[in-house]
């Protein structure tokens, strides 16, 4: 064997092919057959899309880079369900480019944020977050509310995620601006057209509570009040056992 | 620099300054609407000042033409030094974001400065910034000692340089932005990803047709690591990091891959990322200086063949550690268990390897500060790696999971082993480059020295604490069957680690910025008139190995 690696040493290019043939081994067994086997996300009837005002807010969780400090998945462990709910299954992420998964809790974990307080207590804890949680150590994101959000390119984020798998139409892409608006603006036209789009149980309110105009707040807000919310899979899992080992 | 440089080679410099300025302009002019008009406008201006440089210095003399007679070390130089910038820099970052979780409004009210895009700030300049530059510089060293032989053109090794840290600076400057990917240590968006892959192809061609002028017949075990992390990080950071831009005047993009193929993508990758670039990377530093240091030969040729390949083969099983208990498939979790926890085998092997060539120099360890901080290394090497296997195991995991464990876990592997190794290499390697007797200053040595161990040993036991601490807390039932505690009575309980935590930091972030004065410093002292010979010349004129 010695002999062999011995010679193996004199020759620059065989020994790079050998690093990446050893070094590949292990990524296509584990990884391929994830793309392929149909056990890895489960298949549920109700799994809806994000709305382009919550694909803004999404898209201003990473950058604000709040991914560092909260998980948005629940282990299959009896106090973490406990504690935030349902464990997260794989379909929950399914539309999720990419992944929030997180890998650090310094705050708790957000897979089921969604409506569990309202609009207004998400707005006061973003602008200051020790007025609500007194020894909180979060940051506060007041720029939020004083930021306009930039919306008139929304469908061109549609697009691009439909070229990665979500499955947006062509009108929700063409349309996609105006719902923006529309889902901020609950006494708007636009609102209706939205809704129609979207289904009937999508949020729309002044997110930020704030009429005039549509904020970074309104966006993230709408984000946040939808974690866990896109498919009712995970409760309908709920009474299953916690696994154990 | 330049005059180091042919007319020809100038010429061809010029061309290059002016492509990257056609680029950042493109950028610029594409992005105007949006965050990604700034970052054509950095590079833009950067191909022009870098335009200016050469310019000035265009009709300059040629160099001198016995330079083939001697080796390229210019580029290793500057690549020392602004390794420990970015030590200085990021480490700063580091400990501001350490204090935050103490006192959180201790920043401005402006997004560039919250905690959230400074961490990567501090993430990626370690990692890239300092451990980048100092894996680049060692690289062309090692690989020019080992081979007897000058690297294989003058311009190819600033390229890769200075663009890789054009790259850095596009991902530090992207985070205050706003501009992110939000894949750890893979945050930067597609366009400075495509700018480095360009700039990784340009390293591998330079490495390997260094290689193909090799004097020796063998190619040194230094070198198998070197080119293990460079090819490796190729791969991962390109699958990685696959993604459809929302359009060319666009920063921002979105991934490829959702959910849990995401997932296991990114931890493959982010595993990796640990394994070579933090690890092999910065034991093939071991691999050449440890040695030379300690005047000892390598202990075992067997023994580093079996860790070399061991560590390049298992490392690439073990990423789905990080997603235990979570969607990811068992199966998946159990190979990634299975594999983290013989990976501990290689890990000792090489640990103790270094530990071996140390055996019968252990009066040199006592004395030598420079010895000892690769002494240092190896055990926190060790260490780290015995506790990364510990805790891929999946109940352990299940408590330090999304805690502090692990942010002490990184920190003993970071600080402890790949900030120490480099501190040791650096400061053997300084008085060769620069051609001085010795540093400017034993007692600095001594004192960044004690400095590091110090803020290390602070910072991963108050980690060690406060994520055991958290991870008992979060678990904790109270007799009538409820959980015992809120998540804001963990938050409370942290305080006091992290307060400590930010002080072992402030230790640390001082010993950098004592080695970076004592490196300049050295760099300052008067040239010796018979300076020591460190090595022998390249052989010239011979034939290629190959
Ligand atoms: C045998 C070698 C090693 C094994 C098996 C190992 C295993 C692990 C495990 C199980 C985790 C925790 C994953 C989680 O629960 O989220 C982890 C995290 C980490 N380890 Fe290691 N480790 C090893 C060596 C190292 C070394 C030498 C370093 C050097 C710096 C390092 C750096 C990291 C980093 C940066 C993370 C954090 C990733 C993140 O969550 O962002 N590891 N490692
Ligand atoms: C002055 C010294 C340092 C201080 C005070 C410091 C502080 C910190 C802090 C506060 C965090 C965030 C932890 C959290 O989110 O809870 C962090 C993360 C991290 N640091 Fe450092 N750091 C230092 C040096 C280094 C060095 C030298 C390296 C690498 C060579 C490094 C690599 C990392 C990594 C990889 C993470 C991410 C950990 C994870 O995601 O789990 N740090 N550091």
């Amino acid at each position: 064997m010695l002999d062999k690696h011995a010679k193996l040493e004199r020759n620059a290019l065989a020994f790079v092919f050998a690093i990446i043939f050893v070094a590949s081994i292990g990524g296509i067994v584990e990884i391929a057959p994830l793309f392929t086997i149909d056990e890895t996300v489960e298949e549920v009837e109700d799994m809806r899309v994000y709305t382009p005002l919550e694909v803004a807010g999404r898209n201003i969780y990473i950058r604000e880079g709040c991914y560092a400090c909260h998980s948005q998945m629940i282990r299959t462990l009896q106090d973490e369900v406990e504690r935030y709910g349902p464990y997260s299954l794989a379909v929950e992420s399914q539309y999720d480019h990419p992944m929030l998964w997180g890998s650090k809790r310094t705050g708790p974990d957000l897979a089921r944020l969604g409506e569990k307080y309202s609009d207004a207590w998400h707005v006061a804890h973003l602008i200051n977050p020790r007025d609500v949680v007194p020894s909180s150590v979060m940051p506060s994101y007041a720029w939020l509310q004083r930021n306009s959000l930039r919306y008139d390119d929304m469908g061109l984020h549609l697009a691009a995620l439909r070229k990665v798998g979500v499955p947006y139409t062509d009108e929700m892409i063409a349309s996609a601006s105006h719902d923006t608006y529309g889902q901020a603006r609950p006494d708007s036209e636009r609102a209706d057209e939205f809704l129609e789009r979207y289904g009937e149980d999508s949020n729309v309110r002044l997110f930020d509570g704030d009429p005039g105009r549509v904020t970074e707040m309104d966006a993230l807000v709408a984000y946040l009040q939808i974690l866990g919310r896109l498919t009712d899979a995970a409760h309908q899992q709920a009474n299953d056992q916690t696994e154990g080992d | 620099m330049v005059s180091q440089l042919t007319r020809d080679e100038r010429g061809s410099a010029m061309i290059l300054c002016v492509i990257l300025t056609l680029f950042g302009a493109t950028l610029g002019l594409m992005g105007r609407d949006d965050v990604l008009g700034w970052h054509g406008a950095l590079l833009a201006l950067s191909g022009m000042v870098l335009l200016f440089v050469v310019m000035n210095k265009l009709y300059d003399p040629d160099p001198d033409p016995d330079r083939v007679t001697r080796y390229y070390d210019d580029p290793t130089k500057v690549g020392v030094i602004v390794s420990m910038m970015w030590l200085v820099f990021a480490t700063f970052v580091g400990d501001w974001v350490a204090w935050l979780l103490v006192y959180p409004e201790a920043t401005f009210d402006a997004g560039w400065s919250s905690f959230g895009r400074l961490r990567p700030v501090h993430t990626t300049g370690v990692i890239f910034g300092f451990g980048g530059n100092a894996l680049i510089a060692t690289s062309f060293h090692v690989l020019q000692r080992t081979s007897r032989a000058r690297l294989a053109g003058s311009l190819a090794p600033w390229i890769v340089l200075i663009g890789f840290n054009l790259f850095c600076l596009l991902a530090v400057t992207g985070y205050m932005f706003g501009i992110t990917a939000s894949k750890e240590y893979a945050e930067p968006e597609w366009y400075a990803d495509l700018f480095l892959v360009v700039i990784w192809v340009v390293y591998f061609v330079l490495y390997l047709r260094t290689l193909a002028r090799r004097q020796e017949p063998h190619i040194y075990v230094a070198n198998w690591y070197f080119l293990a992390f460079i090819l490796v990080v190729a791969i991962l950071h390109i699958i990685n990091n696959l993604a459809v831009p929302v359009s060319l005047g666009h920063a921002k993009s979105y991934s490829l891959f959702s959910g849990v193929q995401d997932a296991m993508t990114q931890w493959w990758y982010g595993h990796n990322a640990v394994a070579f670039f933090l690890t092999s990377g910065f034991l093939g530093m071991l691999y050449y200086y440890l040695p030379r240091r300690a005047g000892r030969p390598i202990f075992s040729y067997r023994m580093s063949i079996i860790s070399f390949w061991g560590i390049t083969f298992l490392y690439m099983w073990a990423g789905s550690h990080h997603l235990h208990y979570t969607a990811l498939p068992h199966w998946v979790q159990n190979l990634g268990m299975t594999f983290s926890i013989i990976l501990v085998v290689p890990s000792w092997a090489s640990a103790g390897h270094a530990l071996l060539t140390l055996n019968g120099a252990w009066e040199k360890v006592r004395d030598d500060a420079t010895l000892r901080f690769m002494f240092v290394a190896a055990v926190f090497y060790g260490l780290s790696t015995f506790e990364g296997s510990f805790m891929a195991i999946r109940p352990v995991n299940s408590l330090s999971h999304y805690t502090d464990w692990t942010v002490g876990h990184v920190h003993a592997g970071a600080l402890g082993w790949v900030a120490m190794i480099t501190f040791g290499t650096f400061y053997t390697l300084v008085p060769m480059l620069w051609n001085r007797e010795r540093m400017y200053s034993s007692r600095l040595i001594e004192a960044h020295f004690w400095l590091a161990l110090a803020g290390t040993v602070i910072y991963v036991f108050a980690m060690w604490n406060s994520g055991i601490v958290q991870g008992l807390m979060w678990r904790a039932y109270a007799e009538n069957g409820t959980l015992a505690y809120s998540f804001i009575d963990s938050v409370d309980a942290m305080r006091p680690y992290y307060f400590a935590r930010a002080v072992g930091g402030f230790l640390f972030f001082l010993g950098g910025v004592i080695g970076l004065y004592n490196i300049w410093m050295t760099t300052r002292m008067p040239t010796m008139e018979k300076p020591p010979v460190y090595d022998l010349p390249p052989v010239v004129e011979a034939e290629p190995a190959e």
